[in-house]
């Protein structure tokens, strides 16, 4: 089944085609890799689909609904959560607090104060951050502030959660439990949508990849048909 | 005398801001120590005009009359970071809704439709510029202030034939008691929007609106609805204002000092907990009062602005958090040896 899908999804910048006639499909359950040089439009189609531009022209279903034109808050109740290539905790709040406007908030039917911190708290320690959940985000590490990212994407119950360069900038230690975090999502049945330079964390994770090369889509398949692909090799993987 | 008395308030006035500053930061010691202090305060303020001189409870009005309006505006440019300048305007039409009511309605009316209207309008302006980012939002608001002032000319000239109104007035006690009135649900308000979930929605809005809209607050709608609260409580002080004016005309209920003083207070107070701009608004319109009778004596009495611009400039130049960040930098020196905030992990 197709959780996410786009159709002809297009964003201008002035005269630059950030994304340009962009069609894909995620599949429920699945860990969607999208790769591609600087510039390629990568994060811009997240911000697409997670409802901070629409598309012009293009659409994009969720769960075979489209999204696509509704506000960022909306399209976060639907189901659909992200985090942030420059990680954006509120650095004044304390961690709990942060996981906690998730659950508050982001939840497709809302819940009771004492359920969203029951949940707040569970999210926490999923992500490893329980003993600093009073610590302001701000004071944690890049590592722990990418962890309360994920927990309060997750905290809003999403269907589908979106991770915007979760490894860039970690030691190899970090990289891999990282990796093993985003194994742990999906087994809670959570799909990802993941964008990643680092390129053996995404070919060890991702059971599909798409490639994006100047706003367009030039390939898609599984790791290994990417890390064969002429066309991949020639604009991305041999540089 | 009225000025020792008038500062004595003013502090019991600080005093209760900074009690529910404590509240909301959950410090739970000395629970029934502080609330018993605080009955106190409030009894002690209430009664001025028993012991006061007559002039003691005028002088006070006009202190709340500040510290409400530099409240009610850092609570919703403090958290949010949107520069209101629009203060004028939800004040000015709560005087001009007075002008019309006071006399035909007794005064607890007229301060709740002063109060509802600027509530209201604040929901239309919100609602058409909360989507403008800085500079245009504060432009837009300002350009609110100049708008109604330049309609209302306009109507008086040219439909009304009519040049301002006379405004029925209230006794200065009653006023007084009014104003107070309003400041003490103006501290539960700010209490409870902190405590809720909204606050906390505010809060997010503050540090970081795109990040809390992605989390799936609705951040326009906080906005929103945070702008007109506060506005209500402009506009029923003005309402209340009002009737001490005894006349009114477009130039004197709109005039922009009514935006500007009031974002000054709250700057030079701080605008991270609620005492400060209680304090910046305290403290300026005591030097005011000290500096136009005392210059006046030597025909100077307009030159307490060049006083206030120079202390001013010196407050943003060296306590960029205002009154409030150099009390907190003193009392962490002062518990030096006790729990430093540990910030960092590891
Ligand atoms: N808000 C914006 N306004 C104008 N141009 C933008 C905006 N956001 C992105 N761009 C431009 O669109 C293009 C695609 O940027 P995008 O951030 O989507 O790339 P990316 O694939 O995420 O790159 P990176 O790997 O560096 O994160 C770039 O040329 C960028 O300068
Ligand atoms: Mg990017």
């Amino acid at each position: 089944m197709q959780i996410l899908e786009g159709e002809g999804v297009t964003k201008y910048f002035g005269g630059l085609a950030a994304v340009s006639k962009v069609d894909f499909s995620v599949t429920k359950g699945e860990v969607f890799g999208l790769i591609g040089p600087n510039g390629a439009g990568k994060t811009t189609l997240f911000n697409l689909i997670s409802g901070a531009f629409a598309p012009k022209p293009g659409v994009i279903k969720f769960r075979g609904e489209k999204i696509s034109g509704l506000s960022p808050h909306k399209i976060c109740r639907r189901g659909v959560a992200r985090t942030f290539q420059d990680v954006r905790v509120f650095a004044n709040m304390p961690a709990l607090q942060n996981v906690l406007l998730g659950s508050l908030f982001g939840t497709p039917t809302g819940m009771s104060e004492a359920e969203a911190n029951k949940r707040a708290i569970e999210l926490l320690d999923f992500v490893g951050l329980s003993a600093m959940k009073d610590i302001p985000a701000g004071g944690l590490t890049l590592v722990n502030q990418k962890r309360v990212e994920v927990a309060r994407a997750l905290a809003t119950r999403a269907e589908l959660l979106m991770l915007d360069e979760l490894m860039a900038g970690l030691n190899p230690t970090e990289t891999a439990e990282a990796m093993e975090l985003v194994t742990r999502i999906r087994k809670r049945g959570v799909t990802i949508f993941m964008i990643e330079h680092v390129m053996k964390a995404i070919m060890g994770v991702c059971d599909r990849i798409m490639v994006l090369h100047h706003g367009e889509k030039i390939a898609e398949g599984t790791p290994k048909e990417i890390a064969t692909s002429k066309k991949v090799i020639e604009v991305y993987l041999g540089e | 005398m009225q000025y020792l008395l008038t500062s004595i308030c003013s502090l019991c006035m600080v005093y209760s801001g900074w009690f529910i500053d404590r509240l909301l930061g959950k410090e739970k010691r000395g629970k029934w120590l502080t609330s018993g202090v605080l009955l106190l305060t409030l009894a002690l303020v209430a009664t001025l005009p028993v012991y006061g001189t007559s002039y003691a409870p005028i002088l006070m009005t006009t202190i709340i009359l500040y510290i409400i309006l530099a409240v009610s505006w850092t609570m919703f440019s403090g958290p949010t970071g949107y520069m209101s300048l629009a203060t004028a305007a939800f004040f000015g039409v709560g005087i001009y809704t007075a002008a019309f009511m006071a006399g035909d309605f007794p005064p607890p009316v007229f301060i709740l439709v002063g109060g509802a209207a600027s509530f209201i309008l604040a929901l239309g302006v919100g609602a058409l510029t909360l989507r403008l980012r800085g500079i245009y939002f504060a432009i837009f608001t300002f350009g609110l202030v100049e708008l109604i002032r330049h309609v209302l000319a306009f109507i008086e000239l040219h439909v009304t034939g009519t040049r301002g109104r006379f405004v029925f007035g209230v006794d200065n006690e009653t006023i007084f008691y009014y104003m107070l009135g309003v400041f003490v649900l103006l501290m539960i308000t700010a209490y409870f929007l902190n405590r809720s979930k909204f606050g906390l929605a505010l809060r997010s809005i503050g540090e970081y609106e795109a990040a809390a809209a992605h989390t799936g607050v609705n951040v326009t709608m906080v906005k929103i609805v945070t702008f007109a609260v506060s506005a209500f409580f402009m506009g029923a002080v003005g309402a209340i204002w009002a009737t001490k004016l005894h006349y009114v005309d477009p130039g004197i209920a709109f005039n922009p000092l009514f935006t500007f003083i009031p974002v000054l207070m709250a700057i030079f107070g701080g605008m991270g907990l609620l005492y400060g701009p209680i304090i910046g608004a305290a403290f300026f319109t005591l030097l005011k009062e000290f500096l136009t009778t005392t210059l006046a004596k030597y025909g100077l009495g307009e030159l307490y602005m060049l006083f206030f611009g120079v202390i001013l400039v010196a407050a943003i130049l060296f306590m960029p958090n205002g009154v409030v960040g150099v009390i907190q930098r003193l009392t962490q020196k002062w518990r030096k040896g006790g729990p430093v905030e540990e910030h960092a992990d590891t």
